[in-house]
Formats: C-alpha cells, structure tokens, sequence
C-alpha cells in the first residue's frame, strides 16, 4: 500500500541525497586539493621524530589474567541503595517544605528536582499538571500535601504493571533474551540472573550470543561457571541467531529450564543490527522452548535517549520488561517514568551492586518512597 | 520524534515579526524553548540555567531584521554561544620528553573505556607512536581478554597481570619502558563516582604511573548525571580531557555540553562506530546543532560518504545535472540510501528539510515497493522510462506485486524529477558556463561542458562554499530549490 504522495518525497528524498552528497563529495575534494599540504595538524606533535610503525602484533609474552571475584555480600534492598539519590530530592523539599505557601518558585523547585532525575521536561510537567489544577481548587494548600500527592501520583503511574518474569511450565525450556545499547551491563545482568536461578534450584544455561564484542563470551562464561549454569557459544564473529538456537535446543535436550540469551550491546538507530536482533527473536522463537521473555536492559545514568532506545527495541523484539542497571550510582534512572507511562514497558529487575545478589526485583513504591522520603 | 528547534522557534517567532525588536517578553518565550530543546538533549540543569541567561543577554533588544528571519537569527545566537561553550582550547598532546608518554582512562562502568583505550592506541599508532596498553581492569570477567582481543586486531602488546590493577599498572609503565614503548595507556575498571574505595583505588593507580593525560570517558547518552560523575572524577584525578563515546547513536548528547562546562576541559576525541577506526577528534560545531536537534549535516554527508562511492555518487550528480539520470542509478541510489539506516533517522539529519516531508513518515517499506516495481522493470525500461506502455505496466506490476497505478506513479514522478533536474542544470549552467568552457571540451559533449562548475556553484548554495564549520548556516542550509518541487 503507498499513500499517493510518499512515494514522490522518497524519491526527492534519495535524488537530493544522492546529489547533494555527490556535489558535496566533489567540492570537499575540491578544496582538499586546493588546501594541498597547508591542512593544519589536529593534534600537535611536540617531539615529532617520525617512528616507524610496526604493522605485526606485537610479540611480547605477558602474563595470563585472572578475574577477581567480588564476594557476595548481603542482598541490599532499593531503600537503602537510592539513599543518596533520596538525599538529592530530600534537600530540595526539605526547601520546598519549609515554606508556608505555594508560589511559582515551589513549583520550580519540584519541576527541577524531577527534571534532574532524568524524568524529563515534558513527563515532569505532566506530572505536575493536574497538581496546579488541585491547588487551584484548594484541595492541595501546602508544600507537605502537594509533595504527598506528588509521591501518589508517581506511584500510581508505576502502580498497575505486571513485573513479573516468566517461565512457561507447559513448554520447557523457557527462553529470556537481554537486549540493550552497549555498555548497559547485558552481560553481568545475565550473570546474576542466571546465579539467583540456579541458587532456587532451577538448571540454567547461559547462550552468548552476543558474538561482537571481543572477549564477551568468556566474560558471560566466567558468570556461568560461577553461577554452575551451563554454557553455550558460538565462534566470535558467528551468527548470534544459530548461538542462541543451539542454546535452546541443547537445553531443551539436557532437560534444562531455563536458557538466558545475552546479544550483543547495539545502538538503536543501526538498521542493520537491529534487523540482526529481529532475527535472534524469529529464530529463538522457532527453537523448541518458549520465548517468555524480553528484557531491556537500560543503565540508570540514561537520559532522554532512554526512550528512544525502549521504543525502537520494542518495536524490533517485542520487549516484555526493563532492568535498570546501576542504580547504585549517582544517578536516579528517573527516564524509567517515561518508558513505563508512554510505552507501558514494566520495570521488572534492578541493579544495585556488582554482586549477584545486588540484583532485585523493582518494587514501583519503593523506588518512589526512596525518592521522595 | 523532537521537533528541531528550530521549527519550534519559528512558529513563535512568526508572531514577533514586524516589531522590528524583540521585546522581553518574546524572548521570555523564545528562551522557554531553548530550555526545553536543551533539557530534552540531557544538557544539565544548571548548565542549561547558564546557557539560558547567556543567550537572554545577547537576544534582548537584538535586531528583527526584516531580510533575515528572526527565528533563525536566535538559532544563530544559540548555536555560535553552544560553539563556543563547548569549543575553546583544543587538546594538544605534547610528548613527555621522557618517554612513555602515560595516558590514564577512567569513567563508570560501561561508558566504554576498553574499547576507547584500543581506539585511542589505535590512533597514536597513526600518528607513529608505538603504545603499549595495560589491562588494569581486573575487576570485570574477561576485560583483559577483551583488550588483548583488541589489540591484537590493531597490532599493539596488551600487558596485564592479576592480582592487584595498582601493581599492574606500575608494572606496566616499567615494561613499557623495558620495551622502548613510546606512549602507555592504561585502562581501569569501570566504578561508580561515590564508590569511596574504588575513587582510592583508581587515585592509586594514577598517583604509580603519574599519568602526562587522563582521559575521562563519557557516554554520549549520559543524562543529568553526567555533571556530578564528571565532578567527583575531576577531584579525584584531575581530567584532562573528555572522550565522548558511543556519539554514533542518536542521543543528542547534551552530556557532552555540560561535562565540558562543569570541569572546564575540552573534549579532545569523540567515538563515532563501532570500528576501531570511528574514533575522531572532537567537533564543537556540529555537537552544538545535534544538541539543539536542527540537524547534523555534516555528519550525515560523512555518513553517506562511507556508504557511498565517491566516485559514483560524484558521477550520479553529474548525470543528474545532464537529465541522464535513470531509474536503474534511482535504483543504485536507493540501496544506498538503506544502507544509511532509517530513513527517518537520515531525514532528521537534512537541515532545511521541510517540514512536511518530515512529518511524512517515509518508512523504508515504500523503498522497498519503490525497488520492487524498478527491478521489475527491463534493463531499457529502466534506461527509458517512456516506453513503458500498457501492457508492459501490467507486467511490471504483476512482477512487483503493486497496482499498475504505483507503477504510473513512479515513472510519472520520476520523469518530473528528471526534468526538474535538467532544468536546475540547465540554470546554473547559464550563470557559470562561460568561465568553464575550456574544462568541458575534452568531454566532447555540450550538455557536458560545465557540469563541474555547476557542481562547484551548487556547493558553494549547499554550504556557503566551504564545508568544514557551517555553524550559521544549518539551520537554513539544505538543498538548493527544494521547497519548489512539485507535489
């Protein structure tokens, strides 16, 4: 089906593309050549003796490494995690509180304090909305009531998802695949994931298949061995769709329960990746366990991006939760607002330490209360 | 999904026009938006508070010109202030006289410091040093593994050891000197800003191998966090630079204005794929426009330049200009198109583009109908479109799984286009073909004799002549006689 006019902007699209960039290309060439030698050093060379470069890897014996293990402390809970989270927000309304009235600055104030909790301008503003509307009302007169009714507010935008995870009995094993940008923590996730399953008792294995980054299998081996999962990988550079479906079918073989599938880290807005991922899905859903799955791993430090990512890798993967890793920090993972509210995508695990204990279930009013105790 | 700033401005602006003056409260309004453009590219709060009163002092009482829109005379005040915020001093590396030259990564976990250190002795070895990397992440499984992988694909000696990451980094300061390595990059674990121990740790490390650079790695998709990270590294190590990564996704990278504000350090290297080869010096202007979300031409024509063949794309233009464009170059040109990503993605990329094509929603679906119904067609079908009768429509729909009113689209439109084009040739042609006969006659074709200078001309349209820093012009820039297509 084509709306009568796409199919004309497409085709400007690509002929102005094509020729600007064509135009473009040879007036950079142009220029370059005119520019000749005179192109001014990006960097500064001080000592500019020219060295040659050794084109061989280098042969030098170094030692082997071994991987420190972080000992397993005690399982911490949100409350205490986001506690310096909490002192941020309870600096600002202890200033809001203070004061006897409601002016603009109060609202501000409470806009800010959102704003910097990477909820964002327009979810604070919605948030706040229907409170400048009670207090017009006089149904909210002072700070104290108005930051009470923020915190029911937050809850109840977090109150009606289903964080729970999966696993089907009927068709054995379940299947959960980790997707995400890079560097999100996928591979740790799976990790511990993977440790507090085997430790209720369930047999688990562990597929990489995130099969691009250097070294990533043995850093997700490293967790299964740790864990006492079983194992899976592909050869680096492989198809990760054929990793994970041996994955599955191995389990499915060895009576395992359940298999977590950990890709490879992506940018959202790489076509061709993301289509590799739609694969994994189609594939993994061929194999014989069932999908029960998706989880989105999303690092708490993510801004406004962090929605744009949800969106896309929902759209390519049919994502069924989030886990938002690194709560730990500094930063507040106030973007979670908006992916639960605007795309319904629940939280469901959380991230609070290295440990495989330090991951836990996302409980909606604890992580509101931690926020605006 | 963000309306450019710049469309957003323009609709207030319209109201302001014919005051000749913006009044306070016009830019009250005007600065509203700035704010929320800001906040919705991560800037941080504060530093967008900055920015905001920055801006205010130069936009009020400033000129309406009746020549120059007002709307994008305020994108011009905005830009040149974020420029200038983001820019000043770039980082020289100057050589330590007393080699190696050391170089310290540090950031949170993830923000991607393996695999900035590999990009970045990737980068010395081009400037022909010869860097030794140091695995001193021992605290992640498989780091090391990780890095030597890495190394071993750009040829440069990965030294590590277990045990304590203070020991092996003095350890391999020692080995580079053993080796005669010029240049040491050490990369650490990854750890959290208010993690006390692990802040000790990495002071540790630096205060054993007194690092002439430490680099402090940011993700480009950091949010409002990214000021106190930025904050609680610089106390500890004292950041020299900032190296800005994963910059290829779409976040509009807001981060990197306010880690540059809050520790005053320039952003010396920004990394822009996932090859070890996208990894670049750092450029203030366009970061400036992608923050303010009006388009990043300069990043998408070097996009379009890795996908493209240049000597192709060059031809295409040519051809284009000479009215011998076919459907079988549409065709090559479409492929390529997808190759770029989304062509969503890419149309936010095109400053100027109107609006409506925006908002149109193109999904890569109708390429892929686009290119059904071509290759369906025969090589001379492809060649003249004009001879596709009757019947030899039926048969291409039939072939493509379309109506035969899509294909009488398509070779309807495109014949226009081809006209179009041959017309604007044909324009610019008149204005500078005198000059440029000479070039033109060993080609032995009239319509040929100037298409360079053409080219030359429509550059100097696209771009104000010259390439490299167009800060005022992408907000209006774009292609030239695009609004006048016909629809």
């Amino acid at each position: 089906m084509i709306a009568s006019q796409q199919p004309l902007l497409l085709a400007l699209v690509a002929l102005a593309l094509s020729f600007g960039i064509g135009t473009i290309v040879f007036s950079r060439r142009t220029s370059r050549d005119r520019a000749s030698l005179s192109d001014s050093p990006v960097v500064d060379v001080v000592t500019a003796t020219t060295v040659a470069v050794t084109a061989e890897t280098d042969q030098e014996v170094v030692a082997e490494p071994q991987q420190h293990v972080p000992d397993a402390e005690q399982s911490p809970n949100l409350k205490t995690s986001i506690g310096r989270a909490r002192s941020l927000f309870t600096m600002a309304f202890s200033g809001i509180r203070s004061r006897s009235s409601i002016d603009e600055s109060t609202w501000e104030e409470l806009q800010d304090t959102l704003i910097r909790a990477d909820v964002g301008v327009h979810l604070a503003q919605a948030l706040l909305a229907p409170l400048r509307e009670r207090v017009r009302e006089k149904s909210i007169t002072t700070p104290d009531m108005l930051i009470d009714a923020l915190r029911v507010a937050m809850k109840q935008q977090l109150s009606s998802a289903d964080r729970s995870l999966r696993i089907d009995a009927a068709v054995s094993p379940s299947v959960w695949l980790f997707v995400g940008v890079n560097g999100v923590g996928k591979t740790t996730t799976i990790g511990k994931v993977g440790a507090a399953k085997t430790a209720q008792g369930l047999k688990v294995l562990m597929a990489a298949g995130d099969t691009f980054r250097a070294a990533a299998a043995e850093q997700l081996q490293t967790w299964a061995e740790r864990a006492g999962a079983e194992f899976v990988r592909g050869s680096e550079g492989g198809d990760p769709a054929s990793v994970i479906f041996d994955g599955i079918q191995s389990a499915a073989a060895r009576g395992i329960d359940l298999v977590l599938g950990d890709t490879a880290g992506r940018l959202q807005n790489k076509s061709n990746l993301m289509d590799e991922l739609r694969k994994v899905r189609r594939v993994a859903d061929k194999a014989s366990g069932s999908v029960t799955e998706v989880l989105l791993v999303i690092d708490a430090t993510t801004g406004q991006n962090g929605l744009v990512q949800a969106r896309e890798f929902a759209a390519a993967t049919d994502v069924t939760g989030v886990v938002l890793t690194k709560l730990d920090g500094s930063a507040k993972g106030g973007i979670i607002f908006a992916i639960e509210t605007e795309l319904g995508i629940p939280v469901k695990l959380v991230g609070l330490g290295e440990t495989a204990r330090d991951l836990v279930p996302f409980i909606a009013a604890e992580f509101v209360d931690a926020l605006l105790d | 999904m963000f309306d450019s700033l710049s469309d957003r401005l323009q609709s207030i602006v319209k109201r302001v026009r014919g005051k000749g003056r913006l009044t306070e409260a016009d830019v009250d309004e005007v600065l509203a938006e700035i704010r929320t453009a800001l906040l919705d590219a991560d800037v941080n709060l504060g530093v967008v508070q900055d920015v905001v009163a920055r801006i205010r002092e130069q936009a009020v009482g400033a000129d309406v010109s009746q020549a120059l829109d007002p709307g994008q005379q305020i994108v011009k005040i905005v830009n040149a202030e974020l420029v200038s915020m983001l820019g000043g001093e770039t980082l020289k590396i100057s050589y330590a006289s007393h080699p190696p030259t050391v170089v310290l990564m540090a950031g949170l976990q993830g923000s991607g410091k393996t695999t900035s250190a590999a990009k970045l002795a990737r980068w010395f070895k081009s400037q022909g040093r010869q860097p030794l990397l140091v695995g001193a992440d021992l605290q992640r499984p498989a780091a090391v593994e990780q890095l030597r992988t890495l190394g071993k694909q750009i040829g440069v000696a990965v030294f590590s050891e277990p045990g304590d990451p203070v020991t092996t980094a003095a350890r391999g300061l020692a080995e580079a000197k053993r080796l005669g390595k010029d240049v040491l990059i050490v990369d650490t674990a990854g750890r959290l800003s208010i993690d006390a121990d692990m802040m000790q740790q990495v002071a540790d490390i630096s205060a054993a191998v007194k690092p002439n650079y430490t680099f402090l790695v940011v993700d480009a998709m950091t949010g409002q966090d990214a000021v106190g990270v930025a904050q609680a590294f610089h106390d500890t190590l004292a950041i020299d630079g900032v190296i800005l990564s994963k910059l290829d996704g779409d976040a509009r990278g807001g981060a990197a204005l306010s880690v540059k504000h809050v520790i005053g350090k320039p952003i010396a290297f920004a990394a822009t794929g996932e090859r070890i080869d996208a990894f670049e010096q750092f450029h203030p202007d366009r970061m400036a426009g992608r923050i303010l979300g009006m388009g990043d031409m300069l990043t998408l024509i070097e996009h379009a330049e890795q996908v493209f063949e240049k000597d192709e794309a060059e031809q295409t233009a040519t051809r284009m200009l000479e009215g011998q464009f076919t459907l079988e170059d549409f065709l090559a040109q479409l492929q390529q198109l997808k190759k770029m990503g989304p062509l969503s993605g890419v149309m936010g990329m095109i400053p100027g583009m109107p609006k409506e094509m925006k908002d149109a929603q193109i999904g890569d679906d109708q390429v892929t109908v686009t290119e059904a119904i071509i290759r369906s067609m025969t090589p001379d079908e492809r060649a003249r479109p004009e001879m596709i009768n009757g019947s030899r429509r039926s048969r291409i729909a039939l072939g493509s799984g379309t109506q035969v009113a899509d294909v009488n689209r398509l070779v309807k439109q495109f014949s226009e286009m081809q006209k179009m084009m041959k017309k604007m040739g044909a324009m610019s042609q008149g204005r500078g073909g005198k000059t440029t006969k000479k070039k033109g006659k060993g080609k032995g074709k009239d319509s040929s004799s100037s298409p360079k200078a053409t080219m030359r001309q429509l550059s100097d349209m696209l771009g104000g002549g010259g390439l490299p820093g167009v800060p005022g012009n992408s907000g209006q820039g774009g292609f030239p006689n695009f609004p006048n297509f016909p629809n």
